[in-house]
């Protein structure tokens, strides 16, 4: 345990893990900042479950990306996805809601069960399922066209025509924007910066209002400034979102995700495949983990 | 080489160039090169104002006749005489326009099929087999249409004519199938693959991720299209379509085969007409008179003037597109 | 505009998350509109390769008959007998001679646009605005531009100034794709070239050119094709020769495949009929072969450069 009246570091030092002058650490967790989310881990296994995924396997032609994943989300959490990087979390990520459809070659097995439904069942609709499954990627990529049309543009779509300037406004003011932009509505979505680009991305999702929203490393080409921001937003769309969340910065999951799933690399077969390793609460995942592959991924030694 | 250059390595001497007798040598060469380079395009842009020299010298007996009223009386009849070219090109504003009405939503349709709603492989056949149209020699598409096409027409004009005879356009059916409307259909067929293969092209600059994030948010192929592809490349489509018309607007064998040789303008697309290219190309080889030799040649100008100016709208329409109707099926 | 009820975005029960995975809302509406998109423009370019082979299987059903060894091989006898070898044989000159002009000027015109203009300057926008504008004359005009330019001073039509017709035809062609294939070579060589003391000239004529030799190639095949379907130049500026005899004098009269399409269709005999589908499967076969070809080299080019 940390003793925090002689830890001379600053925050900073503290988030990023490194080790206090002068000691020497022999043991194998993590520093954890003080900023945590609330979760009641025994109550996690009754809330009901969004997704339901049994033995679930990506191959992209010949290859295989993904094998054995078996786990479940919950609802109304924030749930991470952590791991070194090509453990397959994206692929793991984008199979939730057909993303990885157009990719050729893509195949999956096992079964991605969303409210008890097969997500890749034959009577399963892809742009159903996608309207319920949001998506925020990587790398914002706002349309060519205003913040208001960006914003309002899926949800004429689906016919929500009344209160179209409302829910354009509160989807903007729940990711954090609107106080940036209510001004210059028509301007065109490309003159953002980086952080409002995906914060922008992030309220055309949510203006819809999904049931999931799905988050690809959404701020791993933002400056800080900017993460901090969309880390803001996990903690108040998730009253209202399921929410799962991709990031290569695992200080990051500690700090928004309830709980944490942790991917990496099974290199016991002939290639390198990536597989689930452990997944729990993240309380649990970052102090107490269970596998020694975990264990050693927070604690910085590989990734 | 100089018997003076010595390669030296390392810390041995400070030369470690060949001499400087072959760099002066050299910069001719540089010189030449560029001379020769510059020369060419040169060329390029002198042969284009030596085309509207040569056709207006030798159109001059006409313009001096004629005037500008040759573009709106349309008596054309060299044996008797010639007024204006206004029926021909009524002909050539008909025919292409009615290219353009049924080539344009079919290649857009086409070019969207092959970027958007096809599979790999499909696409890789398909696309270069609507490209093949293109490579079809005209005269090729005119002796086809003549002996094919028209009669096919022959058959449909009635039906066509019955139920859509209360638009003057569709009057009553030609006696053979030549006609105006046949013209257009041919043009149809060889604009086409212009549309298509620009358009396809345009869409598939379109970014995957812009697609990814669309499709993220619930919508359809075709809402994707609608929203986000279609406006971001409407100018590039604009230019393409352009280019089809400056395409149709020039074509003189196929047309001279399937539109018969009437310089009158009728009300109705069944009717046969003339149009200025194929006009010229029936009559060039032949003339009655030397006005008539002048007089084509002024039609010709019009003809070229327009062709020129589409060219330049094409481009300045396309923004910052890069389209070109240079559209070998991509040498590289 | 106005503040009416604020909206809560997230369990306003737009739609119910557990119920089945079928559309909800009007998602079913929205996908007849998108399925009927589809079905249409698949049914548009069905239409479009329909038409090419309809076209394809016309000419080729038609010109069998008359097709034969013998055909490509004898010289034409007068209206009614013959093959086309004459014919042949004076379109191969008078595209080899237009390519004679238009290959060296093309690859010329490329290496200015790509080595010596800077992309956006005000005269490569010019040369290549040149460039579109000569492509988009009709051929015809082409035909009556040299028809003043050569014809009337020379007192006669010709092969030649069919050629240099057809060079015009070609010039714009050849000069793209010289343009994109110089753009390929990498700028590593040229860096590498400069720092190694070469003289620019030389970079061009041995390491730049050599790269860029195979699409070239393949553009010039592909002109020389387009050139020798073309017919409207030739009407004009080479209309007038024997048809039977074989020239190789390209300032007089050579006859070519597509004149002997166009002054042949209307007879009436059977077997003169029969000869000119023969004749137009024999171009249209050329044409299209080469245009196969073209891509075949094309796609093995790509694959060995790993792309």
């Amino acid at each position: 345990m940390t003793d925090w009246d002689r830890d001379s570091r600053t925050a900073s030092q503290i988030i990023r893990g490194e080790q206090p002058a002068g000691r020497v650490r022999l043991r194998t967790e993590p520093v954890l900042p003080v900023i945590r989310p609330e979760v009641n881990g025994s109550a996690t296994e009754s809330r009901p479950a969004v997704f339901d995924i049994r033995d679930m396997a990506v191959y992209y032609g010949s290859k295989r990306a993904l094998v054995g994943t078996s786990l479940k989300i919950y609802r109304h959490l924030v749930t991470a996805v952590i791991g070194p990087s090509g453990c397959g979390k994206s692929t793991f990520i984008r199979s939730l809601n057909r993303m990885n459809d157009s990719i050729p070659g893509f195949r999956l097995e096992g079964n991605v069960l969303y409210h008890g439904h097969d997500v890749y069942g034959g009577r399963a609709n892809r742009v159903e399922v996608r309207r319920r499954i949001g998506m925020v990627f990587q790398k914002p990529n706002p349309f060519p066209k205003s913040i208001y049309d960006n914003v309002a543009w899926a949800a004429r779509n689906l016919g929500m025509k009344r209160q179209l300037d409302e829910r354009v406004e509160e989807a903007l003011r729940q990711a954090a924007l609107w106080e940036e932009v209510k001004d210059r509505l028509k301007d065109s979505a490309l003159g953002l910066s980086g952080g409002q680009q995906q914060r922008l991305c992030i309220a055309r999702a949510i203006a819809i209002e999904p049931d999931v929203l799905l988050l690809d490393e959404p701020a791993s080409a933002l400056d800080p400034v900017s993460t901090a921001a969309i880390e803001a937003l996990m903690h108040n769309l998730k009253s209202r979102f399921t929410i799962v969340i991709v990031t290569h910065n695992m200080q990051q999951a500690a700090r928004v995700a309830d709980r944490t799933a942790f991917f990496s690399l099974d290199s016991t077969g002939a290639d390198r495949t990536g597989t689930l390793i452990e997944y729990g609460d993240t309380e649990t995942i970052f102090r107490g983990a269970k596998d020694p592959r975990t264990r050693d991924y927070v604690a910085g030694r590989f990734g | 080489m100089s018997s003076r250059a010595r390669l030296t390595l390392g810390q041995r001497g400070s030369r470690t160039r060949t001499a400087s007798r072959p760099r002066a040598a050299g910069k001719v060469g540089d010189r030449v090169l560029f001379g020769l380079c510059a020369l060419a395009g040169l060329l390029v842009v002198l042969t284009l104002a030596d085309v509207i020299y040569q056709l207006a010298n030798n159109a001059s007996p006409a313009i001096h006749r004629f005037g500008l009223g040759f573009l709106v009386h349309t008596t054309w009849k060299p044996n008797f005489s010639i007024e204006g070219a206004g029926a021909l090109i009524y002909g050539t504003a008909v025919s292409s326009l009615l290219a353009l009405v049924l080539a344009t939503p079919l290649g857009i349709a086409i070019g969207l099929y092959l970027s958007m709603m096809s599979p790999r492989r499909v696409r890789g056949v398909v696309g270069p087999l609507v490209e093949m149209l293109a490579a079809v020699p005209s005269i090729i598409y005119g002796f086809w249409g003549l002996v094919v096409l028209v009669p096919f027409i022959y058959h449909l004009e009635p039906g066509l004519h019955s139920a859509l005879g209360f638009i003057p356009l569709f009057g009553p059916p030609s006696t053979t199938g030549i006609s105006l409307f046949t013209a257009g259909i041919v043009l149809t067929v060889m604009i086409l693959p212009i549309i298509s293969a620009l358009s396809r092209d345009l869409f598939l600059t379109i970014p995957a991720e812009l697609k990814d994030g669309a499709e993220a948010l619930g919508a359809t192929r075709w809402e994707v299209i609608r929203g986000i592809i279609l406006p971001s490349t409407a100018s590039g489509v604009g230019a393409a379509v352009v280019l089809g018309l400056g395409r149709a607007l020039g074509e003189a064998i196929a047309v001279s085969f399937v539109i018969g040789d009437v310089t009158q303008i009728h009300k109705s697309l069944f009717e046969a007409a003339s149009t200025v290219p194929a006009e010229i190309a029936t009559q060039f080889p032949s003339p009655v008179n030397p006005m008539q030799t002048a007089a084509m040649f002024y039609a010709g100008l019009v003809l070229v003037v327009i062709a020129m100016l589409t060219s330049l709208a094409a481009r300045m329409i396309a923004g910052r597109f890069d389209v070109s109707a240079a559209m070998m099926g991509k040498v590289v | 505009m106005s503040a009416s009820t604020p909206i809560t975005l997230g369990e306003s029960g737009l739609f119910d998350p557990t119920a089945p995975l079928t559309p909800s809302g009007n998602l079913r509406r929205r996908t007849v509109v998108d399925r009927l998109v589809r079905v249409s423009a698949t049914a548009a370019a069905l239409a479009a390769v329909a038409v090419l082979f309809i076209v394809v299987f016309d000419v080729a059903r038609r010109g069998a008959s008359a097709l034969s060894l013998g055909f490509v091989v004898h010289n034409s006898q007068g209206l009614a007998g013959g093959g086309i070898a004459n014919d042949l044989l004076g379109t191969l000159e008078i595209a080899v001679a237009g390519a004679v002009i238009a290959v060296p000027l093309g690859i010329l015109t490329g290496l200015y646009l790509t080595e010596f203009a800077g992309a956006r300057s005000r005269t490569a926008r010019i040369l290549k605005l040149a460039l579109d504008m000569m492509q988009g004359i009709p051929t015809i005009v082409v035909g009556l531009f040299i028809y003043g330019l050569i014809v009337i001073p020379l007192h006669k039509e010709s092969g030649f100034a069919g050629a240099v017709a057809l060079s015009i035809v070609m010039l714009p062609l050849m000069a793209r794709a010289s343009q994109e294939v110089l753009l390929l070579v990498p700028g590593s060589l040229r860096e590498a070239a400069d720092a190694l003391g070469v003289n620019r000239w030389r970079t061009v004529l041995t390491v730049i050119l050599p790269a860029a030799v195979g699409g070239i190639v393949t553009g010039a095949i592909l002109a020389i094709a387009r050139a020798a379907g073309e017919t409207a130049p030739l009407l004009i500026c080479d209309s007038i020769f024997n048809p039977t005899a074989t020239s190789f004098n390209l300032f007089g009269g050579v006859p070519s495949v597509p004149m002997f399409i166009y002054q042949s269709y209307d007879l009436p005999l059977a077997q003169a009929v029969d000869r000119v589908w023969a004749a137009a499967l024999v171009l249209m076969g050329f044409i299209l072969l080469a245009n196969i070809g073209a891509r075949v080299m094309l796609a093995r080019s790509r694959a060995k450069m790993g792309r």
